[in-house]
């Protein structure tokens, strides 16, 4: 048989059975459109993070302590939080490749200002922190680096903690208390939302890092150095600067692995990416499950088709149709039903990406690769499904299949 | 037994020939013999009824001729072709291409118009014989005198018209044999007249039938009578007296004629 008679013969078929058709295609559509909006949604996060972290700051190296393997046995518990403040100077002093050089002393604590508390995260840092970080004041102004040597009480703080502890009110010339210390605010970090992970960047309290070391109570010992790059094309040889200053600095012999890790923005980027990527596959599968559901749909419908059909078959077994003209024939009816209930799934899909996109706001990407996907799949779908009951019907005993009422 | 092949020597090979043709079917435990060992020779031309009681086996021989069941044991040649021990795919090309079937249900497919259901056996031709298969398939309506009803579909037809459907599906690759399993038995008397007077037409055009039917009516049509009973050829002869169903139909008419509208009112209300 033509291949064209064949594409027609199961069209007819199909348009026979309109209303059975449909339902039938239902469970593709909704199958096709779930694997679409869901992958959408996961490549629009991937594609967020992706932005956060270039919006993170400019050319940005984190050093943090312990090696990368840190599941080595050969470190002890003195291993752990070897990051002093002299190897931020010493980076700071000898670094050639460097716009800024901080370190970070991090603590979460609750302050107190304006008759009200506020739980936070405290982030003890010099003035460079303004630089790598890229974020400016919106009033007042940063501490400076007087305030750093003079081990000074003062606080910027961030919009999410202004507007908590001093609602509608500029709190620069206000004081609060962190761990009964208290503090002046002299300066209002702009807004910059949420990060990556979904923080707040806001909930913060930036003091300078001697303050913090030498007038708070508690863990203050130095969480991570940041160091920014000169330019974007700077970032891996600064990186190798970075490793040799700290190796040098902590004096480690030839061979000795390093203490410390510095990671730069590609690589917790590729963390995040790696993070999302899982997410969207993990949504993909769930959606797959109901294409799977959908197969099996179309799997029960054709075997019912055969059955009912059984006397057609007998037909077009006398007339000359071979047992593979048969096979064919249902199999290209399973295919164009699965195909036809994909293009429409895809149709819904995108059209249901871009309605969360909108009522939502997360940001959704359909790529042509999840399109490609989809159809193959709905493809295979219809083989794989259709294949048992066309080869049943295919193996019908023509003189039974006449006989049959 | 008459042996057949002896008295029917021939130059010309034969449509039909089978020798020592044995049918056994496993029911459970019993085996049942559905063909007992039959010879049979058919020339071109010929118009042949086989006559038989229900489980006399005449359906099985019909089966076998029609190379949609193959024999246990015996050998069947169709138009010089050895038929048993070939495959199932050898044996669907040769239903294409040398045979043509007539069923009592008529066995038209449904929801599909009467020009698509005589195409059918085109599109399965794998020879690439026919060119146009529409306008070959709207001939053969017209040589069954249905030329005006090729959109209908069966449920638009009466039971006369959708036999001439399932008699111009038949006809229309050229078959060597054309082969009818009680071809009127669900029609009335007035219509298996027809039909029958459209069968000798086309014998006398040279197709060669052979019909099943039990009623002996009918088989006085034909030109040959072919007895099986118990799985076996009983009686083979020629008929003598033979009827002309043109002539019958004629008849027919004159005492009681037949309005073609009336029927399809009947139909309708049905």
């Amino acid at each position: 048989m033509k291949n064209s008679v064949l594409v027609r013969v199961a069209g007819e078929s199909i348009l026979k059975n309109k209303m059975r058709t449909l339902l039938t295609m239902l469970g593709i559509v909704i199958g096709v459109g779930a694997v679409i909006v869901m992958v959408a949604v996961g490549q629009g996060a991937q594609r967020g993070i992706a932005n956060q972290i270039n919006a993170l700051g400019t050319n940005l190296l984190i050093v943090t302590a312990g090696s990368s393997n840190q599941g080595g046995v050969s470190q002890g518990a003195a291993a752990f939080n070897r990051l002093t403040v002299e190897d931020a100077e010493k980076l700071r002093r000898e670094g050639t490749l460097f716009a800024g050089v901080t370190p970070v002393v991090n603590t979460r604590t609750q302050v107190i200002g304006g008759g009200t508390n506020w739980r936070t995260t405290i982030n003890g840092v010099s003035t460079d922190f303004q630089t790598i970080r890229d974020w400016q004041v919106q009033s007042g102004e940063f501490f400076s680096d007087n305030d750093v040597r003079a081990l000074r009480k003062v606080a910027v703080i961030g919009t999410t903690v202004a507007e908590n502890l001093f609602p509608g009110t500029d709190p620069v010339g206000s004081q609060i208390q962190i761990r009964n210390v208290p503090f002046d605010v002299v300066g209002v970090l702009a807004e910059k939302g949420q990060n990556a992970g979904g923080q707040d960047q806001d909930d913060i309290v930036v003091i300078p890092y001697t303050t913090a070391q030498s007038r708070l109570s508690g863990n203050t010992r130095i969480w991570q150095i940041l160091v920014s790059a000169s330019s974007p094309d700077d970032i891996a040889a600064a990186q190798v600067e970075v490793r040799s200053i700290m190796r040098e600095s902590h004096r480690l012999a030839d061979g000795e692995d390093d203490d410390f890790t510095v990671r730069n923005q590609t690589e917790i980027a590729n963390a995040a990416q790696g993070t999302t990527k899982i997410m969207t596959w993990l949504l993909a599968s769930i959606a797959s499950v109901s294409l799977l559901v959908g197969g099996i749909g179309i799997m029960n419908i054709m075997l019912v088709s055969v059955t009912e059909r059984t006397r057609e078959i007998g037909i077009r077994l006398a007339v000359g149709a071979r047992g593979s003209d048969v096979l064919t024939q249902f199999l290209v009816e399973s295919i164009v039903m699965s195909v036809l209930g994909g293009a429409i799934g895809l149709a819904a899909g995108i059209g249901g990406a871009s309605l969360l996109a909108h009522f939502t706001g997360w940001s959704t990407a359909v790529s042509i690769q999840a399109i490609v996907i989809a159809i193959g799949f709905s493809a295979a779908v219809g083989v794989f499904f259709g294949y048992y009951p066309a080869r049943k019907a295919a193996a019908l005993d023509p003189i039974n299949a006449l006989r049959y009422e | 037994m008459p042996n057949v092949i002896a008295k029917r020597p021939s130059i010309v090979t034969p449509v039909i020939r089978i020798e020592g043709v044995r049918k056994t079917y496993a029911m459970g435990d019993n085996v049942v013999h559905a063909l007992r060992g039959v010879d049979l020779t058919a020339e071109r031309g010929e118009m042949i009824a086989i006559m038989g009681a229900s489980g006399s086996g005449k359906s099985t021989l019909m089966n076998i001729l029609g190379c949609l069941d193959t024999p246990t044991a015996g050998s069947y040649w169709l138009d010089g072709t050895r038929v048993d021990g070939l495959s199932r795919n050898q044996l669907a090309d040769l239903r294409n291409q040398k045979l043509g079937f007539v069923f009592q249900g008529f066995n038209l497919l449904a929801r599909t118009s009467a020009l698509d259901n005589v195409e059918l056996p085109l599109l399965y031709d794998r020879a690439n014989r026919w060119k146009d298969t529409k306008a070959r398939a709207a001939e053969a309506l017209r040589r069954v005198g249905l030329g005006e009803r090729l959109d209908h579909h069966p449920s638009e037809l009466s039971g006369g018209q959708q036999q001439r459907v399932a008699i111009a599906r038949a006809l229309v690759t050229e078959p060597t044999l054309l082969l009818a399993d009680e071809p009127t038995g669900n029609l009335d008397s007035h219509k298996t007249v027809e039909i029958m007077a459209l069968f000798q037409e086309l014998n006398d055009q040279g197709i060669t039938i052979v019909l099943v039917t039990h009623e002996p009516d009918v088989a006085q049509y034909a030109k040959r009578i072919i007895d099986v009973r118990d799985g076996r050829i009983r009686h083979d002869h020629p008929v003598t007296d033979r009827h002309d169903a043109a002539a019958d139909l004629r008849v027919l008419e004159e005492t009681e004629p037949e309005e073609e509208m009336s029927e399809l009112v009947t139909e309708e209300a049905a």
